[in-house]
């Protein structure tokens, strides 16, 4: 089937910003779209709130609306592009449900939906349409009875017999699903998960926990061809979500007579279902009696579908663009061979993906479950179930945690750990008695625990070098043309061969983690793209699947490795490349900097001394001293002893901070030194042998976020960013505009002065983001990181400044900086935080030094107030007439009076507000917070964004729509405009 | 033996060293690889694998053990498996032993621990070759690699006739419950899921020996008449190609895998020796008038060319282009080179056995 050519202009949907349960997988299958449409001279139209994302950028899309993801705002971008068709599936949940929002927009505007269509949509996601389906098919699924009621769950719940599953309609990532067990929770849970449901209805289903959990990934196209990409077994039975699972590619414990039960199910389907394009399927399996259970369909691009298309190198998102337009299977090409991509992929090797969760964040141990909590993953691929577990495990880059202590079956984050310490004196079938997981991976495990060494020191266990191996989608039966690589000491022949060419090794930031985010994935992406273009050969190394890093097509070369000096410098030994980028991947690989240029390797831009004089807090002030710049009086320790001791020369309070670490783990404001000896000892083991950095606190001062870049000579100061919230609220989980909007002129020199001397005499090549607070027009310069920050992709977006392309290329010596000009803004630009506090009902939502942000929007406007309610609508906060202030001794009266003066209602109770606003600490404040969490209203936990947010509502902005092509007309947005050096 | 390794050794004097498992003898035989990551029992029980040592790509084999319901022939045809890591904790409800016991009763050497993805690629680029294995005292390696090597040297696959080895001597017959159509199925070395497939839709089953003649299967008065799967070089097979030939017009045909490369050779077509075959469970076959594909299950040396008019191309490989199947309306006669019985592999094609029902009614 030829390509439609009644195609040319597609609308294509991101998935906003980052949020547990939709992470950076749907860039990457977002991005692997356009890519598709483009290369069939397809226009695309891009639209997603998150300024982090890859897809965002112009050479990635034709046109890109930096718009909130919402039914009207999407409808007002299809009036003004008039799209010929949109592609809804390859963005998570947030593209089918603007798809099905907007069924009736794509009639009136003539708009096609390609790929899966809505229809089918809302068969697969209407449970129990999909359940009649599921009968009508004679394929097994668990009984169910769909509920509105409470006393109708109680019933449904008796008729099936516990346990039971509560699964509320249009929930994403397992959110509000919950388990029940004991009858006495019925009751509760129920109206929990009716709560939780978007359309209040829930589905009572019989539990098939402690099964075994088996996924397949399927791609159909319109002429009924249909293929499975991968089968994947989760480690954890059924009853921990998949996307909380450990899980292992391809399936292991299946017999062929399993695998091909399980497949021809999927595909019948599949079929049944109409997809056109890719479809996850979850099946249960009893692994006693061979029977089987359907128990989801997600027909769309997903998280299992990024993993399952690294896990073999066939690109799922890719072909489903392709066949999106039209083609079909035997028409697409497969690039890694060559060949169709009429084919299944065979694996000649083992990967494993291991979660991230962010339970440190929260000071939380807890269980993991039916609800999704992590906000990232990580892959490996070995040769053996053993090696592939270790190798996840150095790839997870885990601090400061005690893996070994109360080691307890329960499902929590420590899980894996916990096995194989209790496998070192407990019997395998004793171990899968109790927690349903299939002994063939616990005698996996004990072979793990069988030593002393363990999962530390395998390869020196082994007493083998490891070699490179491809992942080829084939198992060696055909030639590779697209080098992706893992290493493995179980194989002898070695196929990674250095080229003779120009090349550079950039290292990426590993599992998304709060603080770590898909940022410094847009980060080492854009470098590899200017390096690219500049004629280097780019070979990268990450191990996160769900990014577009690791797509094998981005680089010339990718590994697919953990980030530890052992495993990069393994690399490094193979391919023997001019430098190595530490920059890009966040303080993961930043951390690398100094153990490999000790190595001899040559660390491309600033020097390993000068990343030391910024980081190191000792020379750090020295450095300020001397250039006269003005610090916050501070102190460092490296015991509780010394904390409490340096602490009498300075005024509380004081702000803790570990020393190279990102996202503020372990930050605390303390305020005597009671709340000191307590707090210290956390930032001291996080820390890791490294000081602790005190901080006399600036309270009520504003924070600037200064993003620059040097190149060894010369500074551009890209972006100074005021933070809207106060000091104390982590960078990372305040909103920020762009320009600045509250400084004085001489402030704003004088900001850029400073940052001007820092950058050139730590003659800084490439990134450098200072933070800064403003208090009493005194400039204090809080600390200095000389890596990508995460604000760079949103002052790129900002000011049409390709950064991190920028940086890359100084690095490699092909850009200077002395003919660039300070960029200039047009528009106001607004991010805005998201948070996961639903997911953790426990939590005080109330902001503090420690981040908690997943993710993040923008929002343009020609007033900040426009930007600012553009972002914060984008984000999901939603504001209506009524406002509840909750009590605060000190700033209610003024708040409320700023509320009633922007024509609001302050109201006396909780209930009758639309949203609320709750700034001080304390117990029934938390209650009040958590409370807003649960019923989904939007709470402001800060004063100075209340302030801001009343202001911005007094002067009702009118939303306009902001095409980014027309943001930066004046600007040059391709590195190539800037000269390059010696030209 | 104290140390015992397992020794791989090449024609050229070359040769691998890793853990000897399974039966200790010698053995010699044709390198061939498969890519597919379950269904080890069945392959290694496929009568079309005799004469071959078969290399898994897969590097963990044996996970769910061995079961007394994979099995496709009586015994294992393999002259010897190479594996990365063999099971040796195997869990699976439906496993009685484990994958190296079942090679030792079975008498089939093996070796673990070499590097499977490196052999799968020499035989990529110097297609499949003969070689002997042994397991061997650690001590005596130079010893052994000497008289394997000669092993290896005198031995042709394609001058050995497996099929005559494979097959049963005798007519065997099967019945179902309510049996409507009879089958003749002539053992080349076929796979008992053919039998089964066809018993699952009430045929009656003769399964006769691979050299008897179109008369001899005409007196058990079939609905139609079926060529299996089989080992070795399908040009050795002038006796059965002259009964299929017989046939032709007197009964509806249905070849399967070698049963393909004998009708395409009775309908006047030649085969030829692929450079390493095609051993998995994930290529895709495409209808060449629908466009419509089904992914296969996959197991042969040789492939059917130089296909004469009457009958039509109906399917081919969509990795190398290489014929997959034959229609000839003319003599109601069809054939497909993978196997639609899967076992192991994909059922995508299985209403192929649906199809030859309708095309005996």
């Amino acid at each position: 089937m030829p390509k439609d050519k009644s195609i040319q202009n597609v609308l294509v949907f991101g998935s906003g910003p980052i949020i547990i349960g939709q992470s950076a997988e749907f860039d990457y299958s977002g991005s692997q779209a356009c890519l598709a449409l483009r290369e069939e001279g397809v226009r695309v139209v891009l639209v997603n709130s998150n300024p982090a994302t890859i897809q965002t950028d112009l050479d990635m899309a034709d046109e890109v609306y930096l718009e909130p993801l919402t039914p009207e705002i999407v409808e007002k971008i299809i009036e003004k592009e008039k799209p010929d068709a949109v592609l809804p599936t390859l963005s998570g949940q947030t593209g089918l449900n603007l798809a099905v929002a907007l069924k009736s927009a794509f009639k009136q505007f003539n708009v096609q939906v390609i790929g899966t269509s809505v229809e089918t949509i809302e068969l697969a996601e209407d449970r129990e349409k999909f359940r009649d389906l599921m009968v009508a098919l004679g394929e097994p699924v668990p009984e169910s009875h769909r509920v509105k009621t409470v006393d109708e769950l109680a019933a449904a719940a008796k008729k099936i017999g516990l346990p039971v599953l509560l699964r509320p309609d249009y929930c994403l990532g397992g959110e509000g699903t919950v388990f029940v067990t004991d009858e006495n929770d019925l009751r509760t849970k129920g109206k929990y998960a009716l709560q939780m449901s978007g359309t209040h209805q829930v589905l009572v289903e019989k539990s098939v926990f402690g099964k075994a959990e088996l996924e397949y990934e399927v791609i159909r196209d319109g002429n009924d061809n249909c293929i499975t990409i991968c089968s994947m077994e989760n480690l954890d039975p059924v009853g921990v979500h998949t996307g909380e699972s450990i899980v292992v590619a391809p399936a292991q414990t299946l017999s062929d007579d399993d695998h091909q039960k399980l497949r021809s199910s999927a595909i019948r389907i599949v079929r049944a279902l109409a997809v056109k394009g890719a479809c996850n399927i979850q099946f249960a399996l009893d692994q006693e009696t061979g029977g089987y259970w359907v128990i989801e369909v997600n027909p769309r691009a997903s998280r299992s579908s990024a993993l399952a298309s690294k896990a073999t190198g066939y690109p799922i998102a890719r072909v489903a663009a392709k066949i999106a337009l039209g083609y079909t299977l035997t028409e697409i090409q497969n690039k890694i061979t060559g060949k169709t991509a009429a084919f299944e992929p065979a694996l000649d090797y083992v990967v494993l993906k291991i979660p991230r969760w962010p339970f440190d964040k929260f000071g939380l141990n807890e269980l993991i479950g039916t609800s999704m909590k992590s906000t990232g993953e990580t892959m490996a691929i070995g040769k053996t179930f053993e090696e592939s577990v270790c190798k996840a495990v150095r790839s997870l880059d885990l601090k400061g945690t005690d893996v070994l202590s109360n080691a307890s079956y329960d499902a929590t984050e420590k899980r894996l750990f916990h096995l194989i310490e209790r496998l070192k004196t407990e019997r395998v079938e004793h171990v899968a008695e109790a927690t349903k997981i299939n002994a063939w991976f616990l005698h996996k495990l004990k072979n793990l625990s069988a030593t002393k060494t363990g999962l530390v020191d395998f390869a020196a266990l082994q007493e083998r070098k490891p070699v490179f191996n491809m992942v080829d989608t084939c198992a060696g039966e055909f030639a590779a043309k697209t080098p992706y690589y893992y290493s493995t000491l179980f194989a002898d022949h070695d196929e990674a061969v250095a080229s003779a060419k120009k090349k550079i090794v950039i290292l990426g930031g590993g599992p998304i983690r709060i603080g770590q985010g898909i940022e410094f994935d847009y980060c080492t992406v854009k470098a590899i793209q200017a390096l690219r273009e500049a004629g280097f050969e780019t070979i990268v190394v990450n191990n996160n699947p769900e990014t577009v890093s690791t797509d094998f097509d981005v680089s010339d070369k990718l590994y697919f490795e953990p980030l530890t000096v052992k495993d990069v410098h393994r690399i490094i030994q193979t391919e023997k490349p001019d430098g190595v980028l530490v920059q890009f991947g966040g303080q993961t690989a930043l951390n690398l900097a100094e153990p490999l240029a000790a190595l001899g390797v040559n660390v491309l831009g600033t020097t390993v001394e000068n990343l030391n004089r910024a980081g190191d807090r000792k020379q750090f002030k020295e450095l300020m001293t001397r250039l006269a710049i003005p610090t916050v009086k501070s102190a460092v320790a490296r015991s509780q002893t010394e904390a409490l001791d340096v602490s009498k020369t300075l005024s509380f309070p004081l702000l803790l901070r570990p020393s190279f670490v990102l996202g503020g783990r372990a930050m605390f404001v303390v305020h005597n030194l009671k709340q000191l000896e307590h707090r210290i000892e956390e930032s001291l083991l996080i820390s890791e042998g490294k000081p602790v950095i005190m901080d006399e606190f600036l309270e009520g001062a504003v924070e600037l976020d200064v993003d620059c870049l040097g190149d060894g000579k010369n500074c551009l100061v890209a972006g100074v960013m005021e933070q809207v919230e106060e000091t104390g609220i982590h960078s990372g989980d305040s909103a920020c505009v762009l320009p600045a909007q509250t400084l004085s002129k001489n402030v704003l020199e004088r900001v850029n002065l400073f940052a001007k001397r820092i950058v050139t005499t730590l003659e800084i090549k490439g990134f450098c983001n200072i933070q800064m607070a403003v208090k009493d027009n005194e400039i204090y310069v809080i600390e200095v990181n000389p890596r990508a920050s995460r604000t760079i992709p949103f002052v790129s977006k900002a000011t049409g400044l390709p950064l991190a392309k920028m940086a890359a290329l100084i690095q490699a010596g092909e850009l200077t900086l002395d003919r660039v000009p300070e960029p200039k803004t047009r528009l106001v630009a607004v991010k805005a935080p998201v948070f996961p506090f639903k997911r953790f009902p426990l939590v005080d939502p109330l902001l503090n030094a420690e981040m908690k942000s997943t993710g993040e929007t923008m929002g343009f406007g020609k007033t900040f107030a426009e930007a600012y309610l553009k972002a914060l609508h984008a984000a999901g906060q939603r504001f209506g007439k009524n406002v509840f202030v909750d009590q605060d001794k000190k700033h209610a009266a003024r708040m409320k009076s700023a509320f009633k003066d922007a024509g609001l209602t302050v109201t006396n109770t909780l209930e009758e507000a639309d949203f609320a606003v709750s700034t001080e600490e304390g117990q029934e404040n938390a209650s009040l917070r958590r409370q807003c969490i649960a019923e989904g209203k939007t709470c402001v936990t800060s004063l100075f964004a209340a302030l801001r947010l009343a202001e911005a509502i007094k002067s009702a902005p009118h939303f306009e729509l902001v095409a980014l092509s027309k943001v930066h007309d004046a600007q040059p947005t391709q590195t190539r405009t800037y000269s390059k050096t010696g030209e | 033996m104290k140390n015992a390794v397992g020794l791989l050794v090449f024609s050229d004097g070359s040769y691998l060293q890793g853990q000897g498992i399974g039966y200790p003898r010698t053995s010699i035989g044709e390198l061939v690889f498969n890519t597919s990551m379950t269904g080890y029992q069945e392959a290694l029980t496929d009568p079309s694998y005799a004469g071959q040592v078969l290399v898994f790509s897969y590097p963990l084999i044996g996970n769910y053990g061995i079961s007394p319901k994979a099995f496709e022939s009586s015994k294992s045809w393999v002259e010897g498996v190479i594996v990365s890591q063999a099971c040796e904790k195997p869990q699976h409800y439906d496993s009685g032993t484990d994958l190296n016991d079942f090679l030792r009763a079975q008498r089939v050497p093996g070796i673990a621990g070499l590097d499977t993805r490196a052999l799968v690629q020499k035989i990529r680029v110097g297609g499949v070759k003969p070689v002997a294995l042994d397991i061997i005292d650690e001590d005596l390696v130079d010893t052994h690699v000497k008289r394997l090597q000669k092993k290896a040297l005198g031995f042709d696959y394609e001058k050995e006739n497996f099929v005559a080895r494979v097959s049963r001597t005798k007519i065997q017959s099967y019945s179902p419950m309510e049996p409507k159509q009879a089958v003749v199925l002539v053992d080349c070395g076929a796979k008992q899921s053919i039998v089964r497939d066809l018993l699952q839709r009430n045929c009656r089953v003769h399964v006769v020996p691979y050299n008897a003649s179109a008369s001899s299967i005409l007196k058990l008065k079939p609905d139609g008449v079926m060529f299996s799967n089989g080992p070795g070089d399908p040009e050795q097979l002038k006796q059965t190609v002259s009964a299929c030939k017989d046939l032709l017009g007197k009964v509806p045909v249905f070849g399967i895998c070698l049963g393909h490369q004998i009708l395409g050779q009775a309908l006047g077509a030649k085969t030829f020796k692929l450079k390493f075959g095609h051993r998995g469970a994930n290529h895709a076959v495409q209808d060449v008038r629908t466009g419509k594909i089904w992914i296969t299950s996959q197991n042969h040396g040789y492939a059917v060319h130089q296909i004469p008019a009457k009958a039509e191309e109906w399917l081919k490989n969509c990795l190398d282009g290489t014929n997959e199947g034959l229609l000839c309306d003319k003599y109601n006669a069809f054939s497909v080179q993978f196997h639609p019985e899967a076992n192991p592999g994909p059922y995508d094609a299985n209403a192929l056995f649906d199809e030859f029902l309708e095309r005996m009614s």
